[in-house]
């Protein structure tokens, strides 16, 4: 059962890369909405990204 | 801070090894691909001495160039033996103190009889006392140096705003970075009210996570940031600063949560209890996953050029790699930024006041 492994860590990274990519696709959509705002909304996306990026880490450890 | 990394570097440096020295033990180096695997392994530990590098002279003997480094030893029977990371030969001799003798077993120390001999249990783990290791390891030593720069830059810099109100030479780069730090990631968190007795973590924590990072990237082989001790004592001193700071209003909003239904308030407050550790270890793993990852990503990219062996390999690992280290270079200063900015956030949750909302 050792290759579930690999398997699980990959449905990881796809989730995490999916949610990145959303934050990151909303964050160009916002900026290009509201270019004045730009500084605030990449502060918004980082932590945002982070915080996925976070939970995807803890779960590749426990894969 | 930095007094209490280097006690847990040394510390966990023992149990990180202990299963590294299984796995090794078991596997024998059969092919290329073992050979690479174990050397980016290698790259990932820490270790008793500063090598640069290693190779094989003429009479067919590894040569190794690089510093010794002192191993602090300490346990119950034979007190403390201090000496120099140099008598054990890289593992290949005993090294003897004072009538104890020390062997070097897969990057972790022993306490062995004149000759050496390590015993093992079962499960193939070493049966031998271990002393308590407090050595100078590479990360500590250059823990210690990273901190010394930062204290000689950043008092001079100091110094020099009491007779000028302009920075003179390098600390013209530097101002723009910790206003950044000020304006854009302490005031908005924290708020206007408290930041101040922040500023001072919050700037150290952020050059000393940069420069260690990039340092990692240089090719003398240090990586302090990848090893979970140091970024669990970075975390840990987040979580005791945000726990001791906080105001009522903070422990309110965790276990009396206004605004709720009661029967609710029983269920969430043990989650929000569990939020509290969540969050420094989420910062915990990030800054070590994203530099380790990095680390073993890069190395296996430069490992293609031996498994190729071919025209193709070189410039394609070449070019990979180079890529590669310019995306580490960002991600060495976005780590930076977000652990301070993780940490800015949670110290303002802490000190949040009630009309503040």
């Amino acid at each position: 059962m050792e290759g579930l492994n690999y398997i699980g860590a990959g449905l990881i990274v796809i989730g995490a890369g999916l949610g990145i990519g959303r934050i990151g696709g909303s964050a160009m959509d916002a900026i290009a909405r509201q270019p004045e705002a730009s500084g605030k909304i990449q502060t918004a996306m980082l932590i945002a990204a982070a915080l996925i990026e976070g939970i995807g880490f803890a779960a590749l450890f426990a894969a | 801070m930095f007094l209490f990394s280097f006690v847990a570097v040394a510390q966990h440096h023992d149990e990180e090894h202990a299963q590294h020295a299984h796995e090794l033990a078991v596997e024998p180096v059969s092919s290329l691909r073992d050979e690479i695997k174990e050397f980016i392994n290698h790259h990932l530990l820490d270790s008793h001495d500063f090598g640069l590098f290693s190779y094989e002279n003429e009479q067919g003997e590894e040569v190794h160039v690089g510093a010794p480094l002192p191993v602090i030893l300490y346990d119950s029977e034979s007190g403390l033996n201090i000496f120099a990371s140099s008598k054990f030969h890289h593992g290949e001799t005993v090294a003897e103190n004072n009538g104890n003798y020390f062997k070097l077993f897969h990057g972790k120390i022993y306490k062995t009889n004149a000759s050496g001999a390590i015993s093992y249990d079962a499960h193939h783990h070493a049966t031998n006392v271990k002393p308590f290791d407090f050595s100078i390891t590479k990360n500590v030593t250059f823990i210690f140096l990273v901190g010394l720069l930062m204290f000689l830059v950043f008092t001079k810099m100091a110094k020099n705003y009491k007779t000028n109100t302009m920075p003179k030479g390098f600390g013209r780069l530097l101002e723009p970075i910790i206003l950044y730090v000020r304006d854009d990631i302490a005031i908005p968190n924290i708020g206007h009210k408290h930041y101040k007795k922040y500023m001072s973590y919050l700037l150290t924590v952020f050059f000393f996570v940069w420069i260690v990072n990039l340092l990692g990237l240089t090719p003398v082989g240090i990586n302090v940031t990848n090893n979970i001790a140091v970024t669990l004592s970075l975390a840990l001193v987040t979580y005791f600063l945000t726990t001791f700071t906080a105001n009522k209003n903070y422990w309110k909003h965790i276990f009396w949560m206004p605004g709720v239904p009661t029967p609710m308030k029983f269920l969430l407050a043990p989650i929000e209890l569990l939020g509290t550790i969540i969050k420094p270890f989420s910062l915990m793993i990030r800054l070590y996953a994203n530099i380790t990852a990095g680390h073993i990503v890069l190395m296996s990219i430069i490992g293609m050029m031996f498994i190729f062996k071919n025209w193709i390999g070189s410039p394609l690992s070449f070019g990979l790699a180079f890529a590669l280290s310019l995306l580490e270079l960002l991600v060495a200063a976005l780590q930076a930024y977000i652990f301070t900015m993780l940490s800015a956030l949670y110290f303002g949750s802490a000190v949040e006041e009630h009309d503040d909302h």
